[in-house]
């Protein structure tokens, strides 16, 4: 597969897989090739982490997942790596990332995610988890968040031609 | 939704195999038909339950960037800046949540220069300085939504 193609392939991704029964066939159609040249080049992508799977945004409010809470920590910084690994696999947390502090605006270091239907229940699930971990003591605070004005997950920016296109 | 629905968004979550015919993976994973699952996929998406479906690159492994912002904004102009942020393409996400720092949202740019320039853009459309928490360490992302 050339460079061209690979790129003119990632563009036709960015709108989503097409919904046929062979969709990697009808994408080589569209860009010139076959389809075990488009498999091997997802796999390649694949395989280097250009993406996690071939999967799905769900609209979760609409699903009923309305409690959705931004938990966030101030931890000092030599415990950070070890209570970031903790309280990522604790279950229910989503996702979980170090961000930097911005003092004197914003002391919180520590970005968990939960995603629930009632908001007290996460807030039960928070404070047993913190417990459970005796991290209780540890500065934080839980942002729920009340309305969702954008959601376009998935759908990268515009790239500059420049990009190596991976292939 | 039924049941079919919610095993198909379920099983979806985990990824659709890269193989030729993968929607006959998922029909006799599911003991339904490759046609009647897409047809499910297809509704689905027509209803707004799911916003997208296919593979999600990663920008910044791609050479654009990434980071999660915030704004405090005065009660009265919370309609008039989200309104400004939703007209922006950077703008991935956008939520209100319960704290002075009120509006949260995700930028996706195409380089590291074109983020900073977003959120110097942001501030001059505003009038608010920004809150620029990029990310400097994962230690999980696992979204999964059991329904």
């Amino acid at each position: 597969m050339t460079a061209a193609q690979a790129l003119a392939l990632r563009r036709l991704l960015e709108q989503g897989l097409p919904r046929v029964s062979r969709p990697y066939q009808a994408l080589a159609e569209q860009i010139g090739t076959d389809e075990t040249q488009v498999l091997g080049q997802m796999r390649q992508w694949h395989a280097q982490g250009l993406f996690r799977r071939i999967g799905l945004v769900l609209n979760h409010r609409a699903l009923g997942f309305t409690a959705n809470a931004m938990l966030v920590l101030d931890v000092p910084d030599a415990l950070i790596d070890e209570v970031g690994q903790r309280l990522g696999h604790a279950p229910g947390i989503s996702l979980c990332y170090q961000r930097p502090r911005r003092l004197p605006q914003w002391r919180y270091n520590l970005f968990c995610m939960v995603h629930g239907r009632q908001r007290e229940r996460v807030e039960a699930q928070i404070r047993q988890m913190l417990e459970a971990h005796l991290l209780s003591d540890l500065p934080h605070q839980l942002l729920f968040s009340s309305h969702a004005f954008k959601q376009c997950g998935g759908r990268f920016a515009p790239l500059p031609s420049g990009v190596p296109a991976h292939g | 939704m039924d049941d079919l629905d919610r095993r198909l968004i379920n099983r979806l979550q985990l990824g659709l195999p890269l193989v030729r015919h993968p929607w006959q993976v998922l029909a006799d994973e599911l003991q339904s038909s490759a046609r009647e699952l897409l047809d499910r996929v297809h509704n689905l998406l027509e209803d707004g339950v799911l916003t997208r479906f296919g593979p999600m690159f990663d920008i910044e492994r791609l050479g654009g960037a990434f980071t999660l912002a915030a704004l405090s904004v005065p009660e009265v102009r919370f309609d008039e800046v989200a309104g400004q942020l939703h007209a922006l393409p950077e703008v991935a996400h956008n939520y209100r949540r319960e704290h002075p720092w009120n509006m949260w949202f995700v930028l996706g740019c195409a380089s590291e220069q074109d983020l900073s320039d977003t959120l110097q853009r942001i501030e001059t459309l505003t009038g608010l300085p920004v809150l620029n928490l990029p990310k400097e360490e994962t230690y999980h992302v696992g979204l999964y939504f059991p329904v």
